[in-house]
C-alpha cells in the first residue's frame, strides 16, 4: 500500500498543476453510463431534478415517502439524467517497461504509471470515470477509485512485451494506452482497429528511454530483454546502431499511420523529459486541443 | 651475462619460448562480451554483424600482453645490473677489511664508506662473517655478522695521523685466527711498514687493495720568507699540471672566522711540489689561523699557524735622543739591528705608542716615568705586555727603585752600580755564567768573549733569586725578570749599546731577545728550548681537517712535539706552551709524500664500484603497469570504457590524497555557532564529569536567561584553551580542579588578550563548603597557579554597591551550591568616594575581568533537558531559595558582562531626566 500511496502522492502533485480536465464527450447518446454532464431532463443521475406524482407503472420503492408525507398524493423523486465520459487506461506493465538506462532516469513503467494516474486524477476531478482495461478496474468516480487505480497500477506483469488489453473497453468511450510498443506491432494494430470499430477513440503515448532512442553501445555485446527471454549477440554493437534506429523509426511510423487510420492521437515521450510536459500534452489531447 | 646484466635464474628465460604459443592462444580468444539489458532487443532480432574483424584481439593489445608476460618472465629470472665478477667474490669464508683510515683517506671517505657498505651488504647476502681492522686504531679484529658492522659504520672515521710502526705491529697481533679473504682500503700513501702486514695477510688468503687513483695533496707548514708567507703544497704522484687554490683563513677584527686571502698554486707537469708566496700586511698576517687547500677536506691539506707567523711590534724608547751622528753609541742601535728582520719597530713617545698596543716596549736607560705613564704601562703589562728595560747611566744615577721596589722594575737597585775591569778599577771584566735550567735562556751557548764591565746592582732581597734569569760568573744578576699581571718586566742590568758590555755585539744578544719572545724570527722552537716544558693542546685536528676542542687531552712534554710521530696521544693541533703557542701540523717541513706501491701480485682496484642492482622488481612493476594498460585497453575495446568512467578513474588516481578538512570544518562550525548567537562558554578541564557539570550548569543558566530576560543564549560551548578562539565568548566559566593541566604560554597570551578586550572569566574553586578563601585548599592553590600568568588587576570582595548587585536583580549575596564565601572582583579605584545623596559610589567603568569564588555555581545552575535540577541545593524551601539566588547571580553576572557600565550609569538617570526636563 505504501508503494501505491507514494505513487498517488506524486501523481497528485503532478495533477495539481493543471486545471480540471473535462474530457470531451463526443458520443453522449451512445453511452449509458451516468456522469455529471446534466441533460436537463429527468433520468438516471445523482442530482435532484423534480418530484412528479406517481403514475401507474412506478415501482413502489421509487416513491419518495418524505415528500409524499407532506401531502396526500404520492410523489416520485426524479433525478437529472447525467452522463459521464468513461476513460479506460492501459498502462503497459510488461517486463520491457521496467528499464532505465541510467540510475538518474526513472523506469519506463514508472513514468507510464505516473502519467496514467495523473491523467486519472485530472479526469476524476473533472467528473469523468476512469478505469483500467482488462476487467481489473471498471470505470468509476471518486477518490476511492484513485486509490484503487494506484493500487492496481503498481502490479507488475509477467509477459516480456505488452499487448493492449481491450477487455472491458466500453464502446464509444475513450482510452489511453501507455507503452513502449516494442513488442509485435500486430497486437497493437489489432487492438486499435478493434477499438476503432467499437467507436473508442483515444491517445497512444509512446514512452521510450533515451538509450533506446540513441543506442550508445559499442563493442561485443549480448543484448537481453529485461525478462531474459530474448537475446541477441553482436560483436560490434556500434555497427548495429543505424539499422536499429531505422527499425525504431519504422516502428514509430507504423504507430503513427495506425493512429491516423483509427483517429487516435500519437504522442512520444522520453523518460529523460519531464513528466509535466507529457501530462500537458495528454491534457490537450483529451481536451480536444487538436480540434 | 648480457653486457652489464646477469641473471640469477637464467633457465627461467626458456619460458620466453612459450610466448608465440601464447600469442596464438590469445589471438584466438576474442574479448568477452558484455551482457546488457535492453528492451529494444526485439528490434535487433535478426540483424547480422557486417564484419567479423573484431572477434580477434587486435595486434597492439596482443603486443601489450606479450610484453607484460615477457616482463614477468625476465623479472622472475632475476636480472642483476652490474653483477659482481666471479673472481671478485669469493663466495664463502670470512672477510677481513683493513682500513688505513689515516688523514689521507679522509678525502675519499664517503666513497670508501659507500664501498664498505656495499661490501658488507654483499657479505651479508652471502652470510660471510666480517672483521674490520683500522690500522690507525688497531683493535683485536673479531669476525661478526656483516649487519652488525653496518650498524656501526657511521662510527668509523679516519684519524688525523697515519699508522705508526707501533700501530702496524699491534695490527699484526690483532689479526684474527684462520684463513680469510682480505680487502685493504689504502689511503694511497707510501709506508714501508705495510710490507710485513701484507705478507702476513697473503699467507691467510687472497688480498685485494682498493685505492683511489687521484693523488693525495698536502700542505707543508707555512714559512716566512722575505716578508711573505711561503706556502708549499705537495702531491703524492706526479702527473699533469694541476692548479690548486690555498685559502688563508683567519679572524676579522671582530674575531669572526673569515677567509682572508687565497693563493693559487700550480703543480707543473711531473712536479710533486708547488710553491707560492702570499704577501700579506703584518696586521693581517697576525690574524691568520690556518691555510688549507680548497676542496681537499683532509688534515694533511690544512696547516695551522702559530706565533711564528706573527711579527711582533716593538716600541723602542730611549732616555736620551740628543746625539746625532754617533749611531754606534745610540742606546737603541743594536736593538734596532737585532729586531728589524723579525719585528715591526714603533718610534715615538711612550704615551703615543701605547694605544697601538705593541707586544714589547723597550725602555733603554729610562729612569723616571710620570705617574700617568707608569699607570698606563702597568695596565698594558697587566694585559700581557712585555716591558724590556736596559740600564744605563741615568738609571744608575737615579733613585728609582732604591728604597722600595718600583712596579716597573723587577728588583731594587743599589745606588751607583759598579764598574769592573775598567782603567780605574780592579779586576777583570766579568763574563757570563751558564744559564740555569729554569731560565728562559737555558741551553743557549755562552760565548767566552762576552764581557761586562759595568752594571747596575740588585739589592739582595728574598725574591731576588727567583727573578734572576741570567747572571755573571761572580753571581751578580745580569738579567732579572718579574711577572706583572699577564705580562712581565725584564731588566738587563747593562746598557743596550756596547758601552757597559759586549753583550749587544754578540749573537747571544739576539738569541736572548728571541727567547724572551721579543723577536720571533725562528719559526720553530728548537729542541733545547722545548726540553722540560709541558704543552697543553687547546684545539686538535680531526682526519677531515676540522678543528675541534681538545677537551680533556693531557699535556705533552715539549720535546715530543718535535720528535714523536703523530698518534692518538699526540694529535695535530694547537698547543699552548709557557709563553707561546705551537702549531703541530700533520705535514712537517721535512715530510714528503710518496704514492703507495703494491707488489704486482696484489690486485689494486678503484673505489668506484657500480652497485649491484637487482632489476627484477622493476620489471615486475613494469609488467603490472602494462597489465593496467591492458585493462584500460580491453575496456575501451569492449565498449565498457565510457569517458565518464575513464575520467573518474584518472581523477581518483589524481585526488587520492584528499586533505582531511573535517577537523577544520568542525572548528569553523563551532566558531560560526559561537559568533552568530550569544554563547556562554566553559573551559574544558579534561575531567569529563566536571565538564559535563559545567555544561549542564551553563545550559541551565542559559535557559533561565532565555526565560526571564532578553538575553537569549544558544547552547553553551566547551572551550579548549589551547586551540579555540576565545573572542566569541562574553563569559568563560572556569571550574578549578587540582589536577587540570596548566595552559601553555600561547594559551595564556590569548587569555590575556581576551581579558584585555573585555572578556570575563568566572573562576570557581567549588570548595566553599570545606575551605575559606585563600591558598589553603588544593583547589585554591591550583587557582593561584592557573591565574599567576594572567593579567589580573587588584581584587576585593564584592562591595555592597558593586554594579553586580543590581544589574538585573538586587542581590547582596551570591550563593551557588555552597554559600558564604566572599566573591572577589576587580577592586574599585582608590579615589572612589560616595557622593552625598547618591546611593552608590561612582565606580570603575569597565567590566571586572575576573570573578573569583568557590560556591560551585555550575552545580546549582545545572539542569537536564527537561529542566530538572541535577544537583540538590540545601534542604527544602531554603534550598530552593538558594538555587533561585544562584540563578539570580548568574543572570546579574551575564547582564554585567553584556551591558558593562550601563547599569552603573543608571544611577544618574534621575539627574539626567531632571536636566532634560528643564
Amino acid at each position: 500500500m505504501t508503494r501505491s500511496a507514494h505513487l498517488r502522492a506524486r501523481s497528485e502533485a503532478e495533477a495539481a498543476a493543471l486545471p480540471p480536465l473535462m474530457a470531451r464527450a463526443e458520443h453522449l447518446a451512445g453511452t449509458v453510463l451516468l456522469g455529471e454532464h446534466g441533460r436537463r431532463r429527468s433520468g438516471m443521475g445523482d442530482d435532484f431534478w423534480q418530484y412528479r406524482p406517481v403514475m401507474a407503472g412506478d415501482a413502489l420503492r421509487d416513491i419518495d415517502w418524505r415528500r409524499s408525507g407532506k401531502s396526500d398524493a404520492q410523489f416520485v423523486r426524479q433525478r437529472e439524467w447525467q452522463i459521464a465520459q468513461s476513460v479506460m487506461i492501459w498502462a503497459d506493465d510488461a517486463a520491457s517497461m521496467r528499464f532505465a538506462s541510467n540510475d538518474d532516469l526513472p523506469e519506463k513503467s514508472d513514468r507510464a504509471r505516473l502519467l496514467a494516474l495523473a491523467v486519472a486524477i485530472l479526469l476524476n476531478r473533472a467528473g469523468e470515470r476512469v478505469g483500467l482495461t482488462g476487467h481489473t478496474l471498471p470505470p468509476r468516480r471518486g477518490g476511492a477509485q484513485i486509490a484503487r487505480l494506484a493500487e492496481a497500477l503498481t502490479q507488475d506483469g509477467d509477459e516480456e512485451y505488452g499487448t493492449p488489453d481491450l477487455r472491458g473497453l466500453l464502446p464509444h468511450g475513450r482510452a489511453l494506452f501507455l507503452s513502449d510498443f516494442m513488442g509485435e506491432i500486430d497486437g497493437v494494430s489489432a487492438a486499435l482497429t478493434k477499438a476503432a470499430d467499437r467507436g473508442v477513440q483515444g491517445v497512444l503515448l509512446h514512452i521510450l528511454d533515451p538509450a533506446e532512442e540513441a543506442f550508445p553501445y559499442r563493442g561485443r555485446t549480448i543484448f537481453e530483454s529485461v525478462g531474459g527471454t530474448f537475446s541477441h549477440e553482436t560483436l560490434k554493437a556500434s555497427d548495429l546502431r543505424t539499422r536499429y534506429l531505422d527499425r525504431l523509426a519504422a516502428r514509430k511510423d507504423e504507430l503513427q499511420t495506425l493512429c491516423l487510420a483509427t483517429g487516435w492521437q500519437y504522442g512520444l515521450h522520453h523518460t529523460s523529459d519531464s513528466a509535466q510536459s507529457a501530462l500537458l500534452w495528454l491534457y490537450r489531447a483529451f481536451d480536444g486541443g487538436r480540434a | 651475462m648480457l653486457g652489464p646484466v646477469a641473471f640469477t635464474a637464467p633457465w627461467l628465460l626458456l619460458a620466453l619460448a612459450a610466448l608465440p604459443i601464447l600469442w596464438i592462444l590469445l589471438r584466438a580468444v576474442p574479448p568477452a562480451p558484455i551482457r546488457r539489458r535492453f528492451p529494444g532487443v526485439a528490434l535487433l532480432l535478426g540483424l547480422k554483424d557486417d564484419d567479423t574483424v573484431t572477434d580477434r584481439t587486435p595486434w597492439w593489445l596482443l603486443l601489450l600482453r606479450m610484453l607484460a608476460v615477457a616482463a614477468v618472465i625476465v623479472g622472475l629470472a632475476g636480472p642483476v645490473l652490474n653483477p659482481r665478477a666471479q673472481g671478485e667474490q669469493a663466495q664463502t669464508g670470512p672477510l677481513l677489511i683493513v682500513l688505513d683510515a689515516s688523514w689521507a683517506s679522509a678525502r675519499d671517505w664517503p666513497a670508501q664508506s659507500a664501498l664498505l657498505d656495499d661490501m658488507l651488504a654483499e657479505a651479508g647476502r652471502n652470510a660471510r662473517p666480517v672483521a674490520i681492522l683500522r690500522l690507525t686504531d688497531p683493535q683485536p679484529a673479531a669476525f661478526r655478522a656483516a649487519e652488525n658492522w653496518r650498524s656501526r659504520l657511521s662510527g668509523l672515521v679516519p684519524q688525523a695521523w697515519p699508522a705508526t710502526p707501533a700501530m702496524m705491529e699491534r695490527a699484526l697481533a690483532a689479526l684474527p685466527e684462520g684463513d680469510f679473504e682480505t680487502r685493504w682500503m689504502s689511503d694511497g700513501l707510501a709506508r714501508e711498514t705495510r710490507a710485513a702486514l701484507l705478507a702476513e695477510l697473503e699467507t691467510r688468503g687472497p688480498v685485494t687493495v682498493y685505492e683511489s687513483p687521484a693523488p693525495i695533496l698536502a700542505l707543508a707548514p707555512a714559512e716566512i720568507e722575505d716578508n711573505a708567507v711561503r706556502l708549499t703544497a705537495q702531491r703524492a704522484r706526479t702527473g699533469a699540471a694541476r692548479d690548486i687554490t690555498v685559502e688563508a683563513h683567519g679572524r676579522d677584527p671582530q674575531g669572526l672566522p673569515r677567509l682572508l686571502a687565497t693563493l693559487p698554486l700550480r703543480f707543473d707537469t711531473d712536479a710533486t711540489t708547488a710553491t707560492g708566496d702570499l704577501s700579506l700586511p703584518a696586521e693581517l698576517r697576525a690574524r691568520l689561523t690556518r691555510f688549507e687547500i680548497t676542496g681537499q677536506n683532509t688534515a694533511g691539506a690544512v696547516t695551522l699557524t702559530d706565533d711564528s707567523l706573527k711579527r711582533r711590534e716593538v716600541a723602542l724608547i730611549a732616555g736620551r735622543e740628543n746625539r746625532e751622528g754617533l749611531e754606534l753609541l745610540s742606546p737603541l742601535h743594536y736593538l734596532e739591528q737585532a729586531l728589524i728582520p723579525s719585528a715591526n719597530l714603533l718610534d715615538g713617545a711612550l704615551m703615543d705608542v701605547l694605544p697601538a698596543n705593541p707586544d714589547v716596549i723597550v725602555l733603554a736607560d729610562v729612569a723616571t716615568l710620570s705617574t700617568a705613564e707608569q699607570d698606563a704601562l702597568l695596565d698594558w703589562m697587566d694585559q700581557g705586555g712585555l716591558l724590556l728595560r736596559f740600564a744605563g747611566a741615568r738609571l744608575a744615577a737615579s733613585d728609582v727603585s732604591r728604597s722600595d721596589e718600583s712596579p716597573l722594575l723587577p728588583v731594587r737597585l743599589r745606588a751607583g752600580g759598579r764598574t769592573v775591569g775598567g782603567a780605574m778599577s780592579w779586576g777583570e771584566p766579568k763574563t757570563l755564567a751558564p744559564f740555569d735550567d729554569g731560565s728562559p735562556f737555558a741551553g743557549l751557548p755562552v760565548p767566552d768573549d762576552v764581557t761586562v764591565s759595568a752594571q747596575v746592582m740588585a739589592q739582595p732581597d728574598p725574591t731576588l733569586a727567583d727573578r734572576v734569569i741570567a747572571q755573571l760568573t761572580d753571581g751578580t744578576p745580569l738579567v732579572t725578570r718579574k711577572r706583572v699581571g699577564a705580562g712581565q718586566v725584564v731588566l738587563f742590568h747593562v746598557t743596550a749599546n756596547a758601552e757597559w758590555s759586549t753583550l749587544p755585539l754578540s749573537g747571544l744578544f739576539v738569541q736572548m731577545l728571541e727567547r724572551l719572545a721579543v723577536s720571533s724570527a725562528v719559526a720553530l722552537p728548537d729542541m733545547a728550548e722545548l726540553q722540560g716544558t709541558t704543552w697543553q693542546p687547546t684545539q686538535v685536528l680531526d682526519g677531515f681537517g676540522k678543528l675541534r676542542d681538545a677537551e680533556t687531552l693531557p699535556g705533552i712534554a715539549g720535546e715530543r712535539l718535535i720528535t714523536d710521530a703523530l698518534g692518538p696521544d699526540l694529535q695535530p693541533g694547537l698547543y699552548d706552551g709557557p709563553d707561546r703557542r705551537f702549531a703541530l701540523n700533520v705535514m712537517r717541513a721535512e715530510t714528503t709524500l710518496a704514492p703507495a706501491t703494491w707488489p704486482a701480485r696484489v690486485p689494486v682496484r678503484g673505489l668506484a664500484r657500480a652497485p649491484e642492482t637487482p632489476l627484477g622488481g622493476w620489471l615486475l612493476a613494469l609488467s603490472m603497469l602494462l597489465l593496467m594498460g591492458d585493462i584500460i585497453a580491453s575496456l575501451a575495446l569492449s565498449g565498457r570504457l565510457w569517458p565518464a568512467r575513464a575520467a573518474a578513474l584518472i581523477l581518483a588516481a589524481l585526488i587520492l590524497p584528499v586533505p582531511d578538512t573535517a577537523q577544520a570544518q568542525q572548528d569553523i562550525d563551532k566558531e560560526l555557532a559561537a559568533a552568530s548567537e550569544v554563547v556562554l562558554a566553559h573551559v574544558l578541564t579534561g575531567d569529563p564529569r566536571l565538564d559535563d557539570t559545567a555544561r549542564a550548569g551553563l545550559s541551565g543558566l542559559s535557559e533561565t536567561l532565555f526565560f526571564r530576560t532578553s538575553v537569549e543564549p544558544a547552547a553553551p560551548i566547551g572551550v579548549d584553551l589551547e586551540t579555540d578562539n576565545l573572542a566569541f565568548y562574553p563569559l568563560l566559566y572556569w571550574p578549578v580542579t587540582p589536577d587540570q593541566p596548566i595552559p601553555s604560554h600561547e594559551a595564556y597570551a590569548r587569555l590575556n588578550a581576551y581579558l584585555r578586550t573585555g572578556g570575563m572569566i568566572l573562576f570557581d574553586t567549588r570548595d566553599a563548603n570545606v575551605a575559606g578563601f585563600g591558598a589553603s585548599s588544593p583547589n585554591g592553590q591550583m587557582l593561584q597557579r592557573l591565574a599567576r600568568p594572567l593579567d589580573i588587576p587588584p581584587l576585593e570582595p564584592i562591595p555592597e554597591d558593586h554594579v553586580l548587585t543590581r544589574t538585573f536583580y538586587l542581590l547582596q549575596d551570591f550563593p551557588g551550591r555552597h554559600s558564604g564565601r566572599p566573591v572577589w572582583v576587580e577592586a574599585a579605584p582608590p579615589d572612589a568616594e560616595q557622593v552625598e545623596g547618591m546611593p552608590f559610589r561612582n565606580l570603575n567603568d569597565n567590566v571586572t575581568p575576573v570573578v573569583i569564588g568557590g560556591n560551585d555555581w555550575a552545580a546549582a545552575w545545572a539542569m537536564d533537558d527537561r529542566g530538572n535540577a541535577l544537583f540538590p541545593v540545601g534542604r527544602g524551601y531554603a534550598g530552593e531559595r538558594q538555587r533561585e539566588m544562584a540563578f539570580r547571580f548568574g543572570v546579574n553576572l551575564v547582564m554585567h558582562v553584556l551591558t558593562g557600565n550601563y547599569k552603573s550609569d543608571q544611577v544618574h538617570v534621575p539627574a539626567l531626566l531632571d536636566r532634560l526636563g528643564q
